[in-house]
């Protein structure tokens, strides 16, 4: 025995073992590469997108005395709703800002009429006025009267202040004039100009104007749709995948179900986009840009996935618990309602909530549909226009501004928050919930 | 130990076959089995004692493709007739598991959820008795009592097995199917669950399956031997482990085969 060199000894064995710790080797450092290649990716995803969207959380504004003449407001004195509304609000916002900037009457005629527009130009033009129209609608007594108020800056002084715009080219080039930064600078040092929260772009609906703009109208067309895709998604895919890991029986019919809902949840979303146009708006004649069409079709599209995710939840539950309430009586679907779905509850959850994530980030089949309203409402029922977040990125990354790509990478934070928010839930009611068996 | 059991007779088969898919494990049983005692099942590992066990309480029900023929009666009732509800049936015939299946619920809930189903209490303090009773004649009451309130889970597995019977006490059954309840058990545990079956007979028909042949000699009366699907011998516990009839039971009880 003693002479009989062990077969785990000796020069050849040593080889073996070294050959085998190489090759653990290698597949540790494919590991490495690879989580370390998806962390980098993952981080220039983020950095890009918060590194950009960040900027669209603050805004620049204007402090400014306006003067209510009541010549321009009112002129025959009347103050009924009708004059108040169609009054040139325009023509009092650019006389503040003359008044303002008095030095441009020393300018030539031909010059002082550019100077004039370009004055304006610093504010928002549409939301300026906008804003004095709102407050003398709200208070005819203020006709006369000279106030102050703070009006959002235009896109372009915003972005020249946030550093975006290219100065150093020659004035033609740019979207800004030398005159306007001589301005903007006085007023910044002054303090009429000053940078502050954007509660425009969590309170506001959209517009046609950047420095306007805001998620509110998409946010609750999102939530609307997420609302039905849940109410129809969740209990109808949670009673199916019960029926069939429990109630089914196992023929033919029932395996070619249980094919075709995994293939189901293969299908690309536009698939499901093109059914809800061809049936539920084609043939169904319901409102097109509606939520309840949009929550139909994400339904349909989410639906698979809570199926998948109830059944395997299911059949974690060791058949033990099942056999042990049907050895004291219970029946079948006293076993499954009483015992097998609260533990498979966590996954269930998990499942669902994972499934309405992936659907809160739809986009194709929600434009397939006419969820691509441009809304400067927030949506107040189901079968309302509306339109949700994700579309709402789309239509801002497709405009060319630097102020909308800004605000497209904000609306992505936002969308990638809630998703956070929802993964997180998920995450804390597994580990709330789960029960050791 | 022939000591006068009961003559009474629990449950009377004749020519029972429990098939998987065609596949026949249990071949045609003739059996009397004796209420108030225990009948011990014992043979190797795939002869059919659990299928046959499960013939008992319909359990084979529930496996698809198990296929049971045969008369089966039970104080002459025929328990396969098409009228009769399995569920009805497991009320009146308890199983207790080789791997002890506590639910994942407080320890009064594990006891009182099938009288809650069956709707055998009046009242919360009707509830409370059958709960404290039947964990008393588990013997798990007094390691228990001030606890109850926690998970039944969280029990070592001799008191989980005893948690389970008193769950299958607490329907008031007349019947308890074991099916190798010790098998998970150490060695003290055990002997605590076989103290336990002593008094549960004096109650119960118990019908256990066990591969300690030990075990089927210390706690039952009449021990039947199974042998690939075959109901070998069947007779007086003493008789089968002192002067078995039959060559095959002896090789098995001598460790020669199995």
């Amino acid at each position: 025995m003693a002479n009989q060199p062990s077969i785990h000894a000796g020069v050849r064995a040593l080889a073996r073992l070294k050959k085998r710790r190489r090759s653990e080797a290698i597949f540790r450092a494919f590991g490495i590469a690879a989580i370390v290649f998806a962390m980098c990716a993952l981080a220039w995803l983020l950095g890009s997108i918060i590194g950009t969207g960040y900027k669209a959380f603050y805004q620049h504004s204007l402090t400014l005395e306006v003067e209510l003449t009541e010549s321009i407001l009112a002129p025959n004195g009347s103050r009924d709703p009708d004059t108040l509304r169609r009054a040139n609000y325009r023509r009092i916002m650019q006389e503040a800002m003359f008044t303002r900037f008095p030095d441009i009457e020393g300018l030539s005629s031909a010059d002082q009429r550019a100077a004039k527009r370009q004055n304006f130009d610093i504010m928002s033009t549409s939301g300026g006025p906008n804003y004095i129209r709102q407050m003398v609608f709200k208070d005819p007594a203020m006709v006369g009267q000279t106030i102050t108020v703070r009006i959002p800056t235009s896109d372009i002084v915003d972005q020249y202040l946030k550093g975006n715009l290219n100065v150093d080219v020659p004035e033609v080039q740019r979207k800004i004039s030398d005159r306007q930064i001589a301005w903007v600078k006085t007023l910044r040092q002054s303090g009429e100009i000053k940078a502050g929260f954007n509660k425009r772009l969590l309170f506001s609906t959209d517009s046609r104007d950047p420095e306007l703009a805001g998620i509110a109208s998409s946010f609750v067309g999102s939530l609307m749709t997420m609302f039905v895709t849940f109410l129809l998604a969740f209990p109808v895919g949670v009673g199916a995948a019960i029926w069939l890991d429990e109630f089914a029986p196992k023929n033919k019919a029932v395996d070619f179900i249980e094919i075709n809902i995994n293939n189901l949840a293969a299908v690309p979303s536009i698939v499901f986009g093109l059914l809800g146009l061809a049936v539920l708006l084609n043939w169904a004649g319901m409102p097109r840009s509606a939520p309840i069409v949009g929550g139909i079709v994400l339904a349909l599209r989410t639906f698979p996935t809570i199926i998948i995710a109830t059944r395997s939840a299911l059949r974690a539950v060791p058949p033990s618990i099942r056999d042990g309430a049907l050895s004291v009586g219970a029946s079948h679907v006293q076993a499954v309602f009483h015992h097998k779905l609260p533990m498979a509850a966590p996954g269930i959850l998990t499942g669902s909530i994972i499934g309405m994530a992936q659907a809160l980030g739809e986009t194709a089949p929600l434009l397939m549909i006419g969820m691509v309203a441009f809304l400067t409402e927030i949506p107040s029922s189901l079968t309302e226009p509306a339109t949700a977040l994700p579309v709402q990125i789309y239509l801002w990354s497709d405009s060319a501004e630097q102020a909308w790509s800004e605000r497209t990478s904000a609306a992505i934070i936002i969308l990638l928050m809630v998703l956070v928010t929802m993964n997180g839930i998920a995450i804390w009611l597994r580990s709330r919930l789960e029960k050791r068996w | 130990m022939t000591e006068n059991t009961s003559k009474n007779i629990k449950f009377t088969c004749r020519d029972v076959r429990v098939s998987y898919s065609g596949k026949e494990a249990v071949k045609g049983i003739d059996i009397e089995i004796a209420d108030r005692s225990v009948t011990a099942f014992i043979g190797p590992s795939g002869c059919g004692k659990s299928s046959f066990l499960r013939v008992f309480n319909r359990m084979n029900d529930t496996i698809p493709g198990c296929a049971v023929t045969g008369d089966i009666r039970m104080d002459g009732e025929d328990i396969y007739a098409p009228g009769l509800d399995p569920v009805l049936l497991r009320a009146r015939v308890g199983m207790v598991f080789q791997k002890p299946n506590p639910f994942p619920k407080s320890i009064y809930d594990n006891v009182a959820y099938g009288p809650r189903i069956h709707g055998l209490a009046e009242s919360k303090a009707d509830l409370d008795e059958i709960v404290h009773n039947s964990l008393k004649r588990a013997g798990l009451w007094d390691e228990v009592k001030d606890r109850l309130k926690d998970s039944g889970t969280g029990l070592s597995g001799g008191q989980q097995q005893r948690l389970v019977i008193a769950r299958a006490i607490a329907v008031s059954p007349e019947v308890i199917l074991m099916d190798e309840p010790a098998s998970a058990l150490d060695p003290i545990a055990t002997a605590k669950l076989e103290v336990l079956i002593e008094e549960l007979k004096e109650k119960f028909c118990i019908v256990i399956v066990t591969h300690s042949m030990a075990q089927a000699a210390r706690i039952s009366q009449k021990t039947a031997f199974f042998h690939m699907g075959d109901l070998v011998e069947y007779d007086e516990t003493d008789q089968i482990f002192t002067n078995p009839a039959e060559l095959r039971t002896q090789d098995y009880i001598m460790g020669r085969t199995g």
